[in-house]
């Protein structure tokens, strides 16, 4: 059995907004309620639309916010029990993280090689010379030349500052890297290109991925677990094989059906999903999705569902609970 | 008789470092009623060859073209009124980021309306009730008191909706629609995919469909072109390019989607799209071909039925075409 | 390409040539800036270019119009005062107190500028609050009043002259920084460096402030005029640098009472701030055009 690098369990993540000068300040619930297993060299993708909390996870996840309740614990140490900085520390250089954007999250005034140099600069006390062999080599492990060293960021294309940031994030020798929509800006052939380079250093480093997408066909192909996340919920959790041929919730029957396909040969029948998501701010009661649900009915309205087992996956929803599907 | 045609196409910027041509001899036939997609990476071109034929383009830019001709008119040897009065009202475009697309200090319904004063005359209020009309063709709910809601009240879909609305308010003839989803969610963008469908049907206007997404293209499309670095390397039917692609970009494109990959690794094409100083001496393919031989790189490839390649592949031929279907798990 | 080293130069050559090509695109930009390099020039070299001293007085050439007017003489080309001084020496001298002043000014009020901005920007909550209702309060006075108190507090005098005002420059670089500072706050590649584990000093100082600079850049540069225009006007009132101290200003108030009797010696001085004030305008707008991404054209 491989080791357990990241547990989470009930993980919630509020804010409170101000509204208006005069009105109380609201709530946003951002995340709630999120629990999972992440396992060495296993790739968990989390799939959602936007507003489902993906990124609030990601935050949760790499240590720069904390959660407002629930147990997340990194290679074995709970992050609620942490006191000394040296701990922090080790945690920051175990789970890194890569952005969407490769044209924002690239500071333009610092050249590839100081990019690549400060997460060492900060965190180890390596010699100048040693800091940059270890640049050199990180470049090369993702495919960058060594004249790339003092170049800027915006003399490289999309997929070249991916492999940039990816290098960024490795360099401190990670076992967890928090993948934020690596491809989404990227074309479809830089989209291959990487997302091969993710599989190799995959294997290769033995690295964990927590893949945020709502690509369903690049989850498809290489998430090993999917979460299924609505406003910030959790509603369906499982294998990716089990999710992608047998989707339970409706949620996620619906969110297959609508990603297209290549696959002219047959068009499936879609499911139509009316409406708009709801604002995270101000959810429906209930379970959230059932404004948009084809199986709600009143008790989907009054109360939340939990998530419970059917089969392998877990599903959270009260239309699978009381047998209506 | 063809609804738009346009014949080598060719729009050059002057930048800094240089002159960069950012389309190469495009020709394009739309007939009436047909929906044709523009597929390409950034930098290929596919939005500025339209916003050449829409005259949005900077001053920086140079627009040549054999011919241009919209529903027998000739576009290019007309004054600016002129071409101002089919463009917006028989020609409309919607543009990819629908936040941005919308004044943000304009009610909904005064933007709507506005449109409506400018090609038709008189006065606003009297369009009011169009207006509503519309929103409702649209599938906006609420379509009256959403008249009075800012855009930045509306999510990006209602935005979007509120932008088509607009745009078919003079029922154009040709709707151009750049990345029209691209800044949706994944339900959100189905449902307006199928109202554009829906739309171009009722309407029975020709639609013109700018995305990178070839899942897009095969969902929606009878037509596609296929842009690479400015130029049109292959243009055919939908079903035939998926089955039987000919331009190796083409099936290099196709095949490098993840439902098509065999095992954990994609098909990736090597290398990037070249850039304004790279650009290969040859076939601009040629560089990340797996099929390229040395004439590729030494000689501009020839345009045969709409194919911009020396050697043309031919699936059904040499090998069965690959099963299209996922593996399932 | 074959050294890195070698790569890294070419690519800052190739910056400067962006930058340049950009700058270049305005005309009245690059007069400016030859116009400037000139005055610069001969605020270094005043000693060697200058005629006469700047103090020397020649009591018996008092008064003497310029050179091409009835009655002037070569040797003083554009006359001289009531006390037979020089003028084109005086003003010659007078450059370097101007362009002095000028550095001083934006110097002092961009680094305090500049620090409050960022703490503001990066802090919020009260430390925020707290600076800009300062910088607002200091905003509502009028500038040039404001400096006049001061000045009158601390005592007249060109330093403290400049002091002054700087404090009153101080709220539109904090306001500035402040602005640039939120808007990249939530950029992605400062979230990275928090990843990767870097402190607030790091992250204000090496991430957030390279991408506030060019705003503050062009900022600096048209403070500079107005700090050059301030200054010779606190000089003029009598607040600013002190007889016989050869500042434009101070020439224009030494010798207002021989508007009329001798019009020269108010209106040469005159010019001199007024085209240095001109160009340095002119090379602040072509610096706004090339630096500022919004206004670049493709």
């Amino acid at each position: 059995m491989s080791k357990q690098l990241i547990k989470a369990r009930g993980l919630h993540k509020h804010y409170s907004i101000s509204v208006g000068l005069l009105q109380p300040s609201k709530n946003l619930k951002a995340l709630s309620g999120v629990g999972f297993d992440l396992y060495e060299g296993q790739t968990l993708a989390v799939v959602g639309e936007s507003g489902c909390g993906k990124s609030t996870l990601a935050r949760l996840l790499t240590t720069i916010e904390e959660p407002t309740s629930g147990q997340l614990s990194i290679d074995g140490i709970d992050m609620g029990n942490v006191q000394s900085k040296a701990i922090t520390k080790q945690l920051r250089q175990t789970v890194q993280m890569v952005f969407q954007d490769p044209f924002g999250s690239l500071n333009p005034r610092q050249k590839v090689g100081d990019i690549l140099q400060e997460p060492l600069l900060i965190n180890t006390s390596l010699s100048a010379t040693e800091r940059k062999q270890k640049a050199l080599e990180m470049m090369s492990l993702v495919g960058l030349r060594d004249e790339h060293f003092h170049r800027y960021p915006h003399m490289f294309s999309g997929g070249q500052r991916q492999r940039i940031a990816i290098a960024r994030a490795l360099i401190l020798k990670p076992k967890v890297v928090v993948l934020d929509e690596p491809v989404s800006a990227l074309d479809v052939s830089i989209q291959a290109q990487v997302i091969n380079l993710l599989v190799d250093l995959q294997k290769e480093l033995g690295l964990a991925y927590v893949f945020i997408s709502h690509d369903l066909s690049i989850v498809r192909h290489i998430a090993d677990e999917v979460l299924v996340m609505y406003l910030g919920k959790p509603v369906e959790q499982g294998p990716g094989d089990v999710i992608f041929n047998d989707p339970k919730h409706p949620y996620t029957q619906a969110l297959l059906s609508a990603t297209p396909s290549t696959n002219i040969k047959n068009k499936r029948q879609r499911i139509k999903l009316t409406g708009e998501l709801p604002s995270p701010i101000d959810p429906p009661n209930g379970c959230a999705f059932n404004p948009r649900c084809q199986h709600a009915n009143k008790s989907c309205t009054i109360s939340e569902p939990v998530m419970d087992t059917f089969g392998k996956s877990q599903v959270a929803c009260f239309a699978l609970d009381e047998g209506r599907i | 008789m063809a609804l738009l045609e346009i014949v080598n196409l060719t729009v050059d910027f002057a930048t800094a470092t240089g002159s960069l041509r950012a389309v190469d001899g495009i020709n394009l036939t739309i007939n009436e009623g047909e929906i044709v997609a523009i597929v390409g990476e950034s930098g290929s071109g596919k939005s500025v060859g339209m916003l050449a034929l829409m005259g949005l383009l900077p001053w920086t830019s140079t627009v040549t073209a054999d011919r241009i001709s919209f529903d027998g008119q000739d576009l290019l040897n007309m004054t600016e009124k002129q071409r101002r009065k089919i463009i917006g009202k028989d020609i409309s475009m919607i543009f990819q980021e629908p936040m941005t697309s919308l004044n943000p200090c304009f009610t909904v319904g005064y933007q709507i309306t506005e449109v409506l004063c400018q090609h038709f005359g008189g006065k606003r209020k009297s369009y009011n009730k169009k207006a509503i009309e519309l929103l409702n063709q649209v599938g906006i709910p609420a379509a009256e008191s959403r008249l009075n809601s800012f855009p930045h009240q509306l999510s990006g879909g209602m935005c979007q909706r509120v932008m088509i609305a607009m745009m078919i308010a003079c029922k154009p003839k040709l709707l151009i629609a750049d990345e029209p989803t691209t800044a949706l969610d994944v339900t959100i963008q189905a449902q307006i995919l199928e109202l554009l469908i829906e739309l171009q049907q009722s309407h029975g206007m020709a639609l013109v469909l700018i995305t990178h997404d070839m899942a897009v293209v095969a969902e929606t499309a009878e037509r596609v072109i296929v842009l690479y670095a400015g130029q049109q390397v292959e243009q055919r039917k939908v079903k035939e390019l998926f089955d039987n692609p000919k331009h190796p970009y083409s099936e290099a494109l196709l095949n490098a989607l993840p439902e098509r990959a065999q095992d954990k690794l994609l098909n990736a094409i090597p290398g990037v799209v070249p850039g304004q100083m790279d650009r290969p001496k040859g076939c601009l393919f040629s560089p990340r071909c797996n099929y390229a031989q040395e004439l590729c790189s030494e000689e501009k490839a020839p345009l045969k039925d709409g194919i911009l390649c020396h050697f043309p592949l031919d699936l059904s031929k040499s090998r069965k075409p690959k099963a299209i279907n996922v593996e399932t798990g | 390409m074959s050294t890195t080293s070698n790569a890294s130069t070419s690519i800052r050559v190739q910056q400067w040539q962006e930058f340049w090509f950009y700058f270049s695109a305005s005309k009245t930009a690059v007069a400016g800036l030859i116009f400037l390099i000139l005055v610069i020039l001969m605020a270094l070299f005043a000693d060697v270019i200058s005629p006469h001293g700047p103090a020397e007085q020649y009591r018996e050439f008092a008064k003497l119009p310029p050179a091409w007017v009835e009655g002037g003489q070569l040797q003083f080309f554009l006359g001289t005062d009531y006390a037979g001084r020089d003028m084109l020496s005086r003003i010659i001298h007078g450059s370097r107190l101007s362009l002095l002043a000028g550095c001083v000014v934006v110097v002092l009020s961009m680094s305090i500028g500049v620090l409050l901005g960022l703490i503001a920007g990066y802090r919020g909550g009260w430390i925020e609050t707290l600076i800009m209702r300062v910088m607002d309060t200091i905003m509502a006075v009028p500038g040039l009043l404001l400096a006049l108190v001061l000045v009158a507090i601390l005592g007249p005098g060109l330093l403290n002259a400049m002091v002054a005002i700087a404090i009153t420059y101080t709220p539109s670089f904090v306001r500035l920084t402040r602005a640039s500072t939120l808007s990249e706050l939530n950029r992605d590649y400062v979230t990275a460096s928090k990843v990767a584990g870097a402190g607030p000093a790091r992250l204000m100082f090496i991430s957030i402030l390279p991408n506030c600079m060019a705003p503050i850049i062009v900022q600096g540069t048209l403070s500079f005029s107005t700090a050059i225009l301030d200054t010779a006007a606190l000089g003029f009132l009598g607040m600013g640098a002190q007889a016989p101290i050869p500042e434009w200003g101070t020439l224009i108030a030494e010798n207002r009472d021989l508007i009329m009797s001798a019009p020269w010696t108010v209106t040469f001085p005159g010019i001199a701030i007024l085209l240095a004030v001109l160009a340095i305008n002119l090379v602040g707008d072509g610096l706004r055009d090339a630096l500022d991404p919004k206004l670049k054209r493709s």
